[in-house]
């Protein structure tokens, strides 16, 4: 274990009911000791500390909403990711605007349109975006209302508005479109909107279908991948072997010879290679990897060392949680040591981007989560002006996080500087995405609690080893191919975010009460894989620890685990969902046939988001050890519910793709490579092995704030799958994946 | 460059092609259907499964010489956005996508299933689907589509 | 024993052998007594739990006992034959449906005779032929694992046997003339793994169930064993001369094929020996050493003659067409920079047995069926090309692949063997 080291504490993020106050400094150059949140980005500067969501960087109402002739047109700096968030911030805007969501043009992240909200990431879109269309969209029909009411020179509160349309108490009738000519809405907000009551929501809380469903089961151009521009060429980059790599070698002549091969780009260690058609360009980046041949390259771990070797390496130790007196060993205590492995996002279609420079400016279609860092970051990369790079949000495969999207907007820009007037689109291959993703950071964590002799909790000590869960686009240097050119740029330093966000240590925190506790996280800056943002960052391995942890804690005091929960949470709404599961599943009752196994996990996102207590039944082969997931019952709490089908369709596939993640999914390496170059060396949950039902109950809070839905069921639902493999089998598996791991005997 | 003639979705296209091209980049990039997706190209994860004569196929892997005289079917094939057919309609009813980038795969795998055999029971679609990957965790979404399909399959006369 | 079963020739004759024998003896013959039903036995000793399993996955009997997508050994495999289908039995320990009232003796019976507990005969689909020469500890050890497995309940499906292969009775006079193998005796000049090997091979791995032919009733031609066979169309190679023929095959190379690794020079198991070897995999690797240096030390019974027709020279029209179709649907795996080439090391397919092999049909079954996923663990996975390759260019790309990888032996009557493959699957 490495010593204590000195700890620049830099900006702190303050809690403030609620809302984070944030502070950032402007230059890039400066080291900070921590990010203040996820969505922290270049060059956001918080201009109202008081307003409401993203109103604090974004104050202005025009950023959100114009009314014209043409309609309303509502702009959000967040993205589609496919978790149906636009059709969520739509029915928010249309439900304070009073108008049909067929009234509305919504455009998501534009750097020429749309507000900076930094990322679409760690469940913040509802909780920021949606809090500010909330209060913008109420504010401009204010404002509108007043127009009408200074023009017929009646007061607003006698006027009522239905769909776009203002009506006086005597028939008279103002479209939004006339009112809006005498309003300026370039005006801040305020911190205070009109007050509303949930029970009026036409809308909101409504499942109304997504707007984006139709055209994707019928073939129409949905995604970044399905864009075409007059002229545009296709690439294909050629990757070394692995980072580090020195190109010797490489015979460029014979590719350009080859047909409809525009041009071929060598730059230092950055080939990529550009053909009038796709096929040609795929058989023209073959006959690249043929032709290239590398030197050196950065050594790859033994996979069976890994943990070992995160705990040897550099890194910076931060104290996360320091609270109480400990109190000593006691009868009842648990100590176990928690690891998981690399994984990947695994993103059904790898990365792709359509980059144009045209007239001096270079704009790009991508999936990014974050366009206005990736434009600052392209802008350094090509030496431009950032204003005279546009980033435009174009749909891809869902991305889980920080996935190749950004990468694959650098080729794209790079390759399209070399084409000017050209547009250029580059698609990445399976195993491109598979060898160069950011994947998610092997962790190790030691958890060690007591229980006084009363079953209360009373010290709790936890350690978590883990390399970085944010290393998003903060200058050209996180951009991999800005890495592999001539005159590489140089990563900026790592830097984690800070509580109560976290970063590996997210939820490293329990909600439970506790005497004591002393949470450290050892943050490995010396990444032996590049690692990044992945869905719940460390929540997932946290909450399985800690669940875990109260589980065996529960069985040495022979104490029912869900009432030892119970008895250690003071939120009503945490209390809420937990008492609701185990309810439905009347726990703790268990099928007699071999193998089956009941588990019951809990969890409140970062402590601060949505609530989700899960509990599952699944059977272990006493033969074969597969496990069969039969039943998973969750209930969740995520304030004001939006769309609630919406958000039962992003709990379902959490639960899936979590139960993917914790029996089976590891990226698989040794000294010799990367083996999970495709879905042979990396598979994931199939058909045949996902959950036979589960059951979402959904626990609505009318008129609270929004909580974000996307990352509430990671971290418990893999907890519940462990706490119901101990159960069944009555030996604890604490090394993810589970089925595809060593686990202590 | 040679000239090859495809069917697809009922109608015959003659395009000018390189002779070794699978079929999917010559749906998407010859015919400017959107419908077949690139997920691998490797033939494992079904997001360019579209039919072949009444069987589901990687378009990533299937040369388009050698498809004279066979017909070849994509999602578009199925219906519109304003006029979705039944399965298509299945799966918005059921809101069965969440990225939605696998969706067209699974569609037309389900279909080849649903044609020759109306009435699958789950276990069945299960094991037909299980070729087609999905990372955003909607396959029990998908399988509530199809089985209301499947479903449907019988009122009908 | 998969499509193993007998073949052209009508069964009247044996009918008519069977007749002279006699009837009182016929009778004698063809009965045998059921033994009593016990309560499941539910006490083993977890060490005799874990033998079992050994001896389970060395006799792979969840290999035919599963069907896909049903529950481990419940049965409901359909075996077909050229004298009708049978369905593999549920071994589960389920009282009615299943073997949980089957006492040792009558497991061991059954594993020797092919005599069902209540005295019915099983067809030799069941490999007792071999399975009579494992050891009683071997035997009983299996029967304790099979019991302490979770029992489900599912019915046997009905046998859909063509007359008179119906009539169970008549196995026993197959039994009288083929059922005459006794447990093994160490032999004392040989390595310990040896004699483990050949105990392997001939006992519960049964490796000549498939690697040998049949003669006209379906059994192992006698004084050929482990010359080769055909299952399912594929061939299962000669095990003979494997450390001295063409491609030979060394040590290392056995072993990790054996363990359904890819392996330069041979490729990887597919087809029926792949769930056969990804068993292997989970027993000690020991024990596919021992197979190994048993097969290694068999010698050929004769010279491998490779009869050819070497006129048949493949066109330029058909080597343009190959190489086309290769870029278009194979290089993405198989290319030289393809990543399992580079990454991995796998062999370029000129490497590979299926394609050094005299025959085409294990190359062809190979890109017809492909290699499909073991769900939840990584592993080579091909796609299936049945449906995206028409018989043409199957022909094209085999003479293709084949020019790289035996010049001098192009493969001929390609579209005959796919007719005839197409025409197995349907």
């Amino acid at each position: 274990m490495t010593g204590v080291k000195e700890v620049d504490h830099g900006r702190r993020a303050f809690l403030r009911g609620g809302a984070l106050l944030v502070a950032f400094t402007l230059l890039p150059a400066t080291r900070r000791a921590w990010a203040d949140t996820e969505v922290d980005t270049l060059g956001t500067v918080v201009l109202a500390p008081d307003l409401p969501g993203s109103l604090r960087t974004n104050p202005w109402l025009d950023a959100w909403i114009r009314v014209g002739p043409e309609g309303i047109t509502v702009y959000t700096g967040k993205v589609e990711l496919g978790t149906g968030v636009k059709t969520a911030l739509l029915q928010i805007a249309a439900e304070r605007l009073e108008v049909s969501p067929t009234a509305i043009n919504l455009l998501t992240a534009d750097t020429a349109l749309t507000p900076n909200e930094g990322y679409t990431a760690g469940s913040h879109s509802i909780f920021d975006s949606g809090t500010a269309l909330f209060n913008a969209a109420a504010q401009v029909r204010e404002l509108l209302l007043a127009s009408a009411g200074r023009s017929w020179e009646i007061a607003p509160a006698r006027l009522t508005t239905r769909e776009g349309i203002i009506h006086g108490p005597t028939g008279q009738t103002m479209s939004y479109a006339d009112a809006v000519k005498n309003v300026d809405l370039h005006l801040y907000a305020k911190a205070e909107s009109p007050s509303v009551s949930a029970t009026s929501f036409k809308v909101i809380g409504h499942s109304l279908q997504r707007l984006d469903i139709p055209a994707k089961v019928s073939g129409g151009a949905a995604f970044v991948q399905d864009i075409r521009l007059p002229g545009m060429l296709h690439a294909r980059v050629i990757r070394p072997p692995r980072p580090g790599c020195t190109l010797e070698t490489f015979d460029a002549q014979s590719i350009e010879t080859l047909p409809g091969v525009v041009q071929v780009i060598r730059d230092g260690n950055y080939l990529a290679v550009v053909a009038r058609d796709e096929w040609q360009a795929i058989k023209a980046m073959r006959s690249g990897y043929e032709s290239a041949r590398w030197t050196g390259g950065q050594a790859i771990p033994e996979a069976q060392d890994i943990h070992g070797l995160l705990e040897t390496l550099p890194s910076r130790r931060y104290p996360i949680s320091q609270e109480g007196t400990p109190r000593g060993t006691t009868d009842h205590s648990y100590r176990a040591r928690v690891t998981k492995q690399y994984l990947m996002h695994g993103s059904i279609g790898p990365s792709c981007a359509v980059a144009w420079f045209k007239d001096g400016t270079l704009t790009v279609w991508t999936h990014t989560q974050g366009v206005y860092p990736l434009r600052a970051g392209i802008a350094e990369m090509v030496r431009l002006p950032p204003e005279r790079v546009r980033c435009i949000h174009t749909e891809g495969s869902g991305c889980y996080g920080h996935n190749g999207a950004d990468d694959a907007a650098a080729d794209a820009a790079l390759i399209a500087m070399q084409l000017p007037g050209t547009p250029v689109r580059v698609q990445w291959m399976r195993e491109q995405e598979n060898l160069w993703e950011p994947y998610s950071s092997a962790m190790v964590t030691e958890v060690q609690a007591n229980l006084d002799a009363h079953a209360r909790l009373q010290d709790w000590n936890y350690e978590l080893w883990t390399t970085p869960h944010n290393e998003r686009i903060v200058n050209a240097g996180r951009l991999l191919p800005a890495r592999l050119l001539a005159r590489p740029f140089v990563s900026a330093p790592s830097v984690p975010i800070a509580q109560p966000e976290g970063d590996g240590d997210r939820n490293a925190v329990p909600l439970y009460t506790l005497a004591s506790k002393r949470i450290n996280m050892n943050f490995v800056t010396e990444m032996p894989f590049r690692t990044s943002a992945m869905r719940s960052l460390g929540a997932h391995i946290n909450i399985f620890a800690i669940e875990a942890c109260l589980d065996e804690l529960a069985a040495s005091a022979g104490a029912d685990p869900v009432a030892l929960r119970l008895a250690h949470l003071t939120d009503p709404r945490a209390r809420a969902v937990v008492e609701q599961v185990r309810d439905a599943v009347d726990w703790p009752q268990k099928s007699s046939e071999p193998g089956a196994g009941l588990g019951f996990a809990f969890a409140r996102y970062k402590n601060i988001m949505g609530y989700c207590a899960i509990a599952v039944r699944l059977r272990v082969h006493p033969q074969t050890g597969e496990v069969q997931i039969d039943h998973v019952v969750t209930a969740v709490d995520v304030g004001q519910i939006v769309n609630p089908d919406g958000l039962r369709n992003q709990v379902e596939g959490g639960i899936v793709q979590s139960t993917s993640w914790t029996l089976y999914e590891k990226v698989a390496y040794d000294a010799g490579g990367i083996r999970s170059y495709d879905w042979s060396g990396y598979p994931i949950l199939r058909f045949t092995q996902v959950p036979k039902k589960v059951d979402v109950h959904l626990l609505d809070q009318p008129g609270q704030p929004f909580l974000g839905a996307a990352e509430i069921v990671q971290g418990p639902m893999a907890a519940a799958i462990g706490n119901a493999v101990a159960n069944a089998t009555g030996r604890r598996w604490l090394n993810l994946p589970l089925t595809r791991s060593e686990q202590p005997s | 460059m040679t000239h090859l003639t495809l069917n697809v979705n009922g109608s015959a296209q003659t395009l000018e092609l390189e002779p070794d091209m699978p079929l999917l980049y010559a749906l998407r990039n010859h015919l400017g259907l959107n419908g077949a997706k690139y997920g691998c190209g490797l033939g494992q994860c079904g997001a360019c499964t579209v039919i072949v004569d009444d069987r589901p196929v990687f378009s990533c892997l299937t040369p388009c010489a050698g498809l004279d005289g066979k017909k070849v079917r994509t999602v578009e094939s199925l219906g519109t956005a304003e006029h979705p057919g039944p399965l298509q309609q299945a799966f918005i009813d059921k809101q069965a996508a969440q990225c939605g980038y696998c969706i067209a795969g699974m569609l037309m795998r389900a279909q080849a299933l649903l044609e020759s055999n109306p009435h699958p029971d789950e276990e069945t679609i299960r094991e037909h689907m299980a070729g087609n990957l999905c990372r955003c965790g909607t396959h029990l979404r998908i399988i509530e589509a199809i089985s209301l399909v499947a479903g449907q399959n019988g009122s009908a006369p | 024993m998969k499509g193993q079963f007998l073949r052209s020739k009508p069964l009247w004759i044996s009918a008519a052998v069977v007749a002279s024998l006699g009837a009182i003896g016929a009778v004698v013959l063809m009965w045998r007594p059921a033994i009593e039903p016990v309560e499941r036995p539910r006490t083993f000793s977890s060490e005799q739990l874990q033998r079992g399993a050994r001896v389970v996955e060395a006799g792979d009997c969840a290999v035919c006992h599963t069907r896909p997508g049903g529950q481990h050994l419940a049965g409901g495999l359909p075996l077909v034959t050229p004298f009708g289908t049978l369905y593999s039995t549920n071994i589960t320990p389920d009282p009615q449906t299943g073997i949980g009232q089957w006492s040792l003796p009558a497991f061991e019976r059954a594993m020797r005779e092919g005599i069902s507990r209540d005295g019915h005969f099983l067809y030799p689909a069941f490999p007792y032929v071999h399975y009579r020469r494992m050891t009683a500890e071997d035997i009983a050890d299996a029967y304790a694992y099979l019991m302490s497995g979770p029992a489900v309940n599912s019915p046997p499906r009905e046998n859909r046997m063509n007359f008179p292969m119906n009539i169970r009775p008549l196995v026993s006079f197959w039994n009288l003339l083929f059922l005459h193998a006794k447990p093994l005796t160490p032999m004392a000049q040989q390595s310990d793994a040896w004699n483990r090997g050949r105990y392997l091979v001939e006992g519960p791995g049964h490796c000549a169930g498939c690697h040998s032919p049949l003669n006209l009733i379906g059994a192992e031609k006698s004084g050929e064993s482990l010359s080769g066979g055909v299952v399912d169309g594929w061939e299962a190679p000669s095990l003979l001369g494997t450390a001295h023929r063409a491609n030979a095959w060394s040590n290392d190379q056995l072993v990790s094929y054996l363990r359904a690794e890819v392996v330069d020079g041979h490729g990887t198991a597919a087809g029926p020996m792949r769930p056969v070897s990804l068993g292997l995999a989970a027993l000690p690797v020991g024990d596919a050493q021992a197979i190994a240096e048993y097969l290694l030390s068999l010698p050929a019974n004769k010279a491998i003659t490779e009869t050819q027709d070497a006129t048949a020279n493949a066109g330029l029209s058909d080597q343009s067409t190959g190489a086309l179709l290769f870029a278009s649907a194979c290089a993405g795996c198989h290319a030289a920079a393809a990543p399992m080439r580079e990454i991995d090391g796998r062999p370029s397919l000129d490497r590979t047995s299926a394609l050094q092999a005299l025959h085409p049909r294990n190359f062809l079954k190979t890109v017809l069926e492909g290699i499909p996923a073991t769900p939840g663990l990584p592993g080579p996975l091909m796609p299936p090309f049945a449906a995206s390759l028409d018989n043409d260019q199957l022909a094209a790309l085999a003479t293709y692949l084949r020019r790289q990888a035996r010049p001098d032996q192009p493969w001929t009557d390609l579209s005959a063997t796919l007719e005839a493959l197409r025409q197995e699957t349907k």
